[in-house]
């Protein structure tokens, strides 16, 4: 399993108050994937993707950078791991500091990783991560607020490009922003990851632009995933209730299947993390729930109803679409 | 006599056989530092009693100043209303004096919006909040009001309603609130609700519920709905009909299946195709080419024309295409409609 750029074992995150955010994740990712972590308001996503990228130290567990345990390094050893994990933002207007130029922002990762492009050739650099992405070289001198959402995602991109990384954790790289500028940004992760033979962990809530880019999706539920698979066994043959009502809830662009379209509405919402149910965490939103959800907690495996991993003792495919 | 629904019933030129809502060639600009900018150009709609008419937009379309201006809570200044017509059953609202234009409002015309928790107040009870509507409006007891109060509480389906209704806004989640806030909207029984993003700031689980809840109440109450969103899928779940709007203008309407079936302009055309589907995966996806422009500086011609790929000499001129009839109940602003329909 060389081409295993990135794994995590037992990946736990708590935090003040007993908030269990991240509760036991096992996850791999392989070179020139794409995978998808979807799940709906704190189930953990975010802060899953801060300890990816080490700006949360986990609780316990680990997470490995190409066979290294990023939490065990320190200093210099740690920095130089860091170049090959890198990270793009939701917002585009608060993770660019509005004070800085753009190739200031760009150039910033030379300036802390110094020996990665010597300092006569960092102008030249930067520019060309300008081109890389799309917009103008010419415009290095300007500040963020000249502009759109979309070109600021683009600065946010080139700067986590700057030191040529192999993993980017992407964190609802497109929610901020309308649909028809969304495609373009989707499709520069897309040219992005041929060129430069980049592996992608893409976080996001929306179902449908996770299927359109991932080779692999994992579904998140209060701190935990719930089943993991190919995409195509995640969204046509999804064994977890969890998913099947996640999938039957998104509305689909075709006025002719409204009223044709099994929808699975849930009850109530997500309970606090801070307390979370016994046994199976979904089980008290869950039609399927028997007493044993609640003494037995289900693990993420295969089982002889779902071709792939699925946490359900109940576990069965379910055609939504 | 304090029940100001009657006195909303005998507002001078009511004409209840009159369209419910009918919105002509309204026109708003915000004067600011840098200039005019010119948020709505023309904008016109109806909408019928029990319908579910959909504005869809991107950010800066003016689809929330449009409602705004229905409402009558554009802030202004900035915002001014320079021409155009907002009539409901035949009662021009914007030739009204403030005192008329506030029974109208609630009573007649409601509007709940995508952040309950800042469309709430935080340092009253949810229950108050809902109270106040009936002692302001129906001259109702305190007594009399927190009933009513925990009535609707319980007909947005919020568990617990009777001990729930002492609760603040921070004491719910993000469901549970938009839930309060439609319950508010609805307190006065409008013949119209104008949703402004009802469930863009929720998850899909819970935007799915809230979108089920909206509909149920309009079918009890024939309630017509204007649903402003910017989001396809909820408009092909609940639209009848939908407004495609585009830097201030209405480029598309159409019935929901029409629209689908073959958009009438190429903004439809290009929104609809940038839709990630499962077709096309593994495929690049259609993006529309450049950004919507400035509302300071909105191209000659037809708005759209920079970021088109049907653009031709007549595009780039004045005046904008007017809005052809391209089918029976279809208008698009496009001069090439045929082209982009047989596409």
């Amino acid at each position: 399993m060389t081409d295993v750029v990135l794994e995590t074992r037992d990946l736990v995150k708590h935090f003040k108050g007993g908030i269990r955010a991240v509760d036991g994740i096992d996850l791999q990712l392989r070179r020139g994937e794409t995978l998808g972590v979807v799940g709906e308001s704190g189930c953990g996503k975010s802060t899953l993707a801060k300890l990816l990228v080490g700006l949360e130290t986990p609780t316990s567990g680990s997470v490995m950078v190409r066979g290294q345990d990023m939490t065990r390094l320190r200093g210099g050893e740690m920095r130089r791991a860091r170049r090959n994990i890198q990270m793009v933002l939701q917002d585009p207007y608060t993770s660019l500091n509005p004070r800085m130029t753009v190739g200031d922002i760009i150039g910033e990762p030379f300036e802390i990783h110094s020996d990665v492009v010597p300092r006569g050739k960092r102008q030249q650099a930067v520019q060309d991560l300008l081109d890389t992405v799309g917009l103008n070289p010419d415009h290095i001198n300007r500040y963020p607020h000249q502009f759109s959402g979309g070109q600021r995602q683009r600065i946010g991109i080139a700067r986590a490009l700057a030191l040529r990384p192999e993993i980017i954790v992407c964190d609802e790289p497109v929610s901020a922003l309308d649909v028809s500028i969304q495609a373009q940004v989707i499709n520069l992760l897309e040219r992005l990851q041929d060129d430069f033979g980049l592996s992608y962990i893409f976080i996001a809530h929306d179902l449908s632009v996770v299927r359109h880019i991932s080779d692999r999706v994992a579904v998140m539920y209060l701190g935990k995933i719930v089943e993991q698979g190919h995409d195509v066994a995640i969204y046509n043959q999804p064994t977890h209730p969890y998913t099947q009502a996640l999938l039957s809830a998104v509305p689909v662009p075709d006025p002719r299947l409204r009223g044709h379209r099994r929808q699975i509405v849930l009850e109530g919402d997500v309970p606090s993390p801070a307390d979370p149910p016994s046994g199976c965490r979904f089980r008290t939103r869950c039609w399927k729930a028997q007493p044993v959800c609640a003494e037995q907690e289900p693990v993420l495996q295969i089982r002889e109803r779902s071709p792939h991993p699925s946490a359900c003792h109940f576990a069965e495919i379910n055609r939504i679409h | 006599m304090t029940d100001i629904k009657a006195q909303v019933d005998v507002l001078p030129g009511l004409d209840p056989r009159a369209p419910l809502l009918q919105i002509n060639d309204l026109h708003v600009e915000f004067r600011t530092r840098d200039g005019v900018a010119k948020a709505v150009n023309g904008a016109s709609f109806w909408l019928n009693p029990g319908e579910t008419l959909a504005i869809l937009g991107e950010s800066g379309c003016g689809k929330s100043v449009t409602a705004q201006a229905i409402m009558g809570i554009l802030e202004s200044p900035p915002g001014h209303i320079t021409r155009g017509e907002v009539r409901y059953r035949g009662v021009d609202l914007l030739k009204l004096r403030e005192d008329e234009r506030r029974r109208v409002r609630a009573n007649k015309i409601a509007m709940i919006f995508q952040d309950a928790l800042s469309a709430l107040n935080p340092v009253y009870t949810v229950g108050f909040q809902l109270a106040e509507l009936f002692r302001a409006h129906r001259g109702m007891s305190r007594g009399d009001a927190k009933n009513r109060a925990i009535e609707l509480l319980d007909q947005v389906h919020i568990p617990g309603a009777r001990s729930r209704v002492n609760d603040y806004p921070h004491q719910f989640s993000g469901g549970m609130r938009q839930r309060v806030m439609i319950a508010m909207a609805l307190a006065l029984d409008p013949e119209v609700l104008i949703a402004d993003e009802p469930t863009t700031a929720l998850d899909v689980t819970v935007q799915a519920q809230i979108m089920g809840l909206l509909a149920e109440l309009q079918r009890q109450r024939n309630m017509g709905l204007i649903l402003i969103t910017h989001d396809m899928g909820v408009v092909a779940d609940v639209a009848d009909r939908i407004s495609v709007m585009y830097a201030g203008r209405v480029v598309e309407e159409a019935p929901v299946y029409d629209i689908y079936a073959a958009p009438g302009h190429p903004y439809t055309r290009a929104l609809l195709e940038s839709i990630p589907r499962l077709d096309l995966k593994g495929q690049q996806l259609t993006a529309i080419r450049g950004l919507p422009p400035a509302l300071t500086d909105i191209p000659q011609g037809c708005a759209f024309n920079p970021r088109c790929g049907y653009a031709k000499e007549p595009c780039r001129q004045d005046p904008a295409p007017p809005a052809y009839a391209i089918a029976p109940r279809r208008t698009a602003r496009c001069h090439f409609f045929r082209e982009v329909l047989g596409d």
